[in-house]
């Protein structure tokens, strides 16, 4: 038992030595969330559109000057014919071009009904599709007010929206317990999956296996510095949500820690078991965070809905933590939730867990090549 | 010239030594960008949602019939409870609660305006305005076909004919609003990056913390002799990739190709130019593996989430977006985009080239000049 604790201290000392490293590890998350935290959103602002006014009368003028009023819109260009779309388009300077037909005001007047088209370079079907809806909302607006001064009701169903758990749609809610996520769990796996393979390439394991510490031991003995950093972080992270970018917090704190800590634990499990399969540094850097970080970002649903993916990405996403973590964390966050509503999730990651420390225990080597 | 064949000659016998790094290098980056292309979508499908219909009329049932029959929602629970249907979205089992009042019915023939109340799970913002808008439009085109009925029936003559001004959206060089043809050139250019930011640099580190870095600073081999050595492997296997990568797009994923290849090759040679000297820097001013991977990994996160590949540029705030002004991922990733899939040529990409090419001389300039053939 002496020597377990002699291992786990020295494990401790040679990465609190290391400054430079415990900077990179307590800043960047720090960094990381606020760049982030104001970056990573949905909402378009200042996006360059072109208008083309062959109308020119004192419809197209309120209209034009309601979608420049607004913050999302930046009017780049005025343009004279068709022909200057494409160049436009091509050279990147506008994303969408609002088109009015000639004679504008005087069709809405004679027929009650008229077009505005809106070309959108949809490359970018997203950015585009964000900045129809932006435009449409701005003409209902300008013709809701137009009918309300002549007096016209509209007999039928009305929708009453009302938004759950996140009403002003902000994604920061969204995004920020997305971004817990994929910190700890890049953090976690990277770090103990190189403390490990370190010790194979630099040929000091051999030591460490002759030594009468069980190979649990060894595991334990790594993996709990990086425990105490990781939660470390969380609590600055959750410090930042809430005070920076006051993510509301309904649930309980307790349970928040709780399943955070499992959800190192098993982040951790998953570098114990790369560095179990990886013989040296770079290969397991190469697995950690090539094999790691896209997945993460791209199947947890953090930036995209998994709902949105095709059935077989579905499936696929159930392998990953960060994605149960993810449920777990907005629905800790936004609902209040509690393990009554979470038990599946954390059921699956407790196993997940289980499943990472079998596997590397198993192909552990106690002997030599 | 000889020296530097004989690093080129042992750097790639030692990289295809480790059997492991074969598959990493070329088989994980093909499954990625097959798999994960395929992930990156808002489109809004099957959304699940419950109906508490307190009015069980032939008008209700219809204006849910009208809900299911789009595909965009599959009605999972119906209930007379609306607490029952709230606990239900808080579990995530359903993404949408539609709420038909009493006298639905009545109120409707009697041509009032009847609300109709959508509680939508907002946790995730960007889904939630989606099925608002669906929803609208769904419920918009049952008030036209409603409409001439309800004339009919009421007789306070308030059905007056609204003007309205109609948004007719034309959808320019993807006209399916396919996101797989978006995605796929920007994952394509994180991979690529990712093998030249991670593996470049962190080969020198590694001669460093292994000591073999003291070995060859006692040799005659001059520094930029070195640092080629280091660099043209990575340069050779990250361009082998995006070959790859490119014909998969083309062949596997029928991305259309408007632009020049070879162009696009030529930027893509300068671009992992400058992302390895990123990585050469890195190893210039750390001292261990897991130090250099660590920047590696931060620089890279913040390249590529702040590059406009997933969220678009123009949704950050104008200080993020003059930061990507110095974001080597951004530009390429923007290249790479314009050029395949709108077909644009030198001209309209040459200052970004020019910036890049900026960038690798800056870069190179710095990491040269922080090596030292000095020990400690």
């Amino acid at each position: 038992m002496n020597s377990f604790k002699g291992f786990i201290i020295k494990e401790f000392k040679q990465i609190y030595r290391d400054k430079r490293t415990l900077v990179v590890l307590f800043g960047m998350p720090l960094i990381m969330m606020i760049l982030f935290g104001y970056a990573i959103r949905n909402e378009v602002e200042n996006a360059r559109i072109g208008v083309l006014d062959f109308s020119k009368d004192q419809v197209t003028r309120a209209l034009i000057q309601q979608i420049d009023a607004s913050d999302s819109f930046l009017i780049a260009k005025n343009l004279e014919s068709y022909h200057e779309v494409e160049p436009l388009f091509r050279q990147g300077s506008a994303r969408s071009v609002i088109v009015f037909e000639a004679g504008f005001a005087e069709n809405l007047e004679r027929f009650g009904s008229v077009d505005i088209q809106i070309i959108s370079d949809a490359t970018d079907p997203n950015l585009a599709g964000i900045l129809q809806a932006y435009t449409s909302r701005i003409v209902e607006e300008y013709t809701t007010g137009l009918n309300q001064n002549n007096q016209i009701a509209v007999a039928g169903v009305q929708p009453m929206v009302r938004m759950m758990y996140n009403p002003e749609l902000r994604s920061v809610n969204l995004f920020v317990p997305g971004l817990i996520a994929v910190i700890l769990m890049l953090i976690s796996a990277l770090m103990t999956s190189i403390s490990i393979t370190r010790e194979k390439e630099m040929g000091n394991m051999e030591i460490l296996l002759v030594s009468p510490l069980k190979p649990h031991h060894i595991i334990i003995g790594k993996v709990l510095p990086y425990l105490v950093l990781s939660v470390i972080n969380v609590i600055t992270i959750l410090i930042l949500a809430e005070f920076l970018f006051e993510v509301p917090f309904r649930g309980s704190y307790i349970f928040f820690f709780a399943e955070a800590t499992l959800f190192i634990l098993t982040a951790l499990a998953l570098g114990v078991f790369i560095s179990a399969i990886a013989n040296n540094q770079q290969t397991a850097m190469m697995i950690a965070l090539a094999g790691l970080l896209l997945p993460t970002v791209l199947l947890s649903g953090f930036i995209f809905p998994i709902s949105s993916m095709p059935e077989l990405l579905q499936w696929i996403s159930h392998i990953i933590p960060a994605k149960w973590f993810l449920i777990i964390v907005r629905s800790i966050m936004l609902k209040g939730g509690d393990l009554v509503m979470l038990w599946k999730e954390t059921l699956i990651l407790i196993s997940m867990t289980g499943f990472f420390i079998a596997l590397s225990l198993k192909k552990f080597k106690v002997r030599l090549e | 010239m000889q020296t530097v064949q004989y690093l080129l000659q042992k750097e790639f016998i030692q990289i295809f030594r480790n059997k492991a790094m074969l598959p990493i290098l070329f088989v994980m980056p093909v499954i990625q960008l097959l798999i994960l292309s395929f992930a990156a979508t808002y489109e809004l499908k099957e959304v699940p949602f419950a109906v508490v219909d307190m009015d069980r009329s032939a008008y209700s049932r219809e204006l849910v019939s009208q809900f299911s029959a789009t595909g965009y929602f599959v009605q999972e629970f119906n209930t007379f409870n609306a607490d029952q249907a709230m606990q239900k979205m808080d579990s995530g089992e359903i993404g949408m609660i539609l709420q038909i009042p009493v006298h639905f019915k009545r109120d409707l023939e009697a041509g009032n305006l009847v609300p109709v109340q959508l509680i939508i799970d907002a946790v995730d913002g960007s889904t939630a305005g989606l099925i608002q808008s669906y929803s609208s439009s769904i419920i918009q085109d049952f008030n036209q076909s409603r409409a001439v009925e309800i004339q009919f029936v009421s007789d306070q003559g308030s059905f007056t004919k609204a003007k309205m001004i109609n948004l007719i959206p034309l959808n320019w060089y993807n006209p399916d609003l396919d996101y797989i043809t978006f995605m796929v050139p920007g994952i394509l250019v994180v991979l690529v990056s990712m093998i030249g930011l991670f593996l470049s640099g962190m080969n020198i580190v590694r001669e460093k913390e292994i000591g073999t870095i003291e070995q060859l600073n006692v040799t005659p081999i001059r520094k930029y002799q070195f640092m080629i050595g280091k660099l043209v492997p990575f340069w050779i296997i990250g361009m082998v990739d995006l070959l790859i990568g490119l014909a998969l797009a083309r062949y596997g994923f029928q991305i259309p190709f408007l632009g020049n290849l070879f162009l696009i090759m030529a930027v893509a040679g300068l671009y992992l130019v400058v992302v390895q000297a990123i990585g050469l820097l890195i190893s210039t001013v750390t001292n261990t593996q897991q130090q250099a991977m660590f920047i590696a990994w931060f620089i890279m996160v913040v390249f590529i989430l702040m590059g406009g590949l997933f969220t678009p540029i123009e949704s950050m705030p104008v200080w993020a977006q003059d930061l990507n002004l110095i974001n080597p991922v951004a530009w390429f990733i923007k290249i790479m985009r314009m050029v395949l899939l709108k077909g644009a040529g030198w001209a309209e990409i040459q200052w970004m080239v020019l910036l890049l090419f900026g960038m690798s001389i800056l870069f190179l300039m710095v990491a040269i000049n922080r090596y030292r053939k000095v020990a400690g």
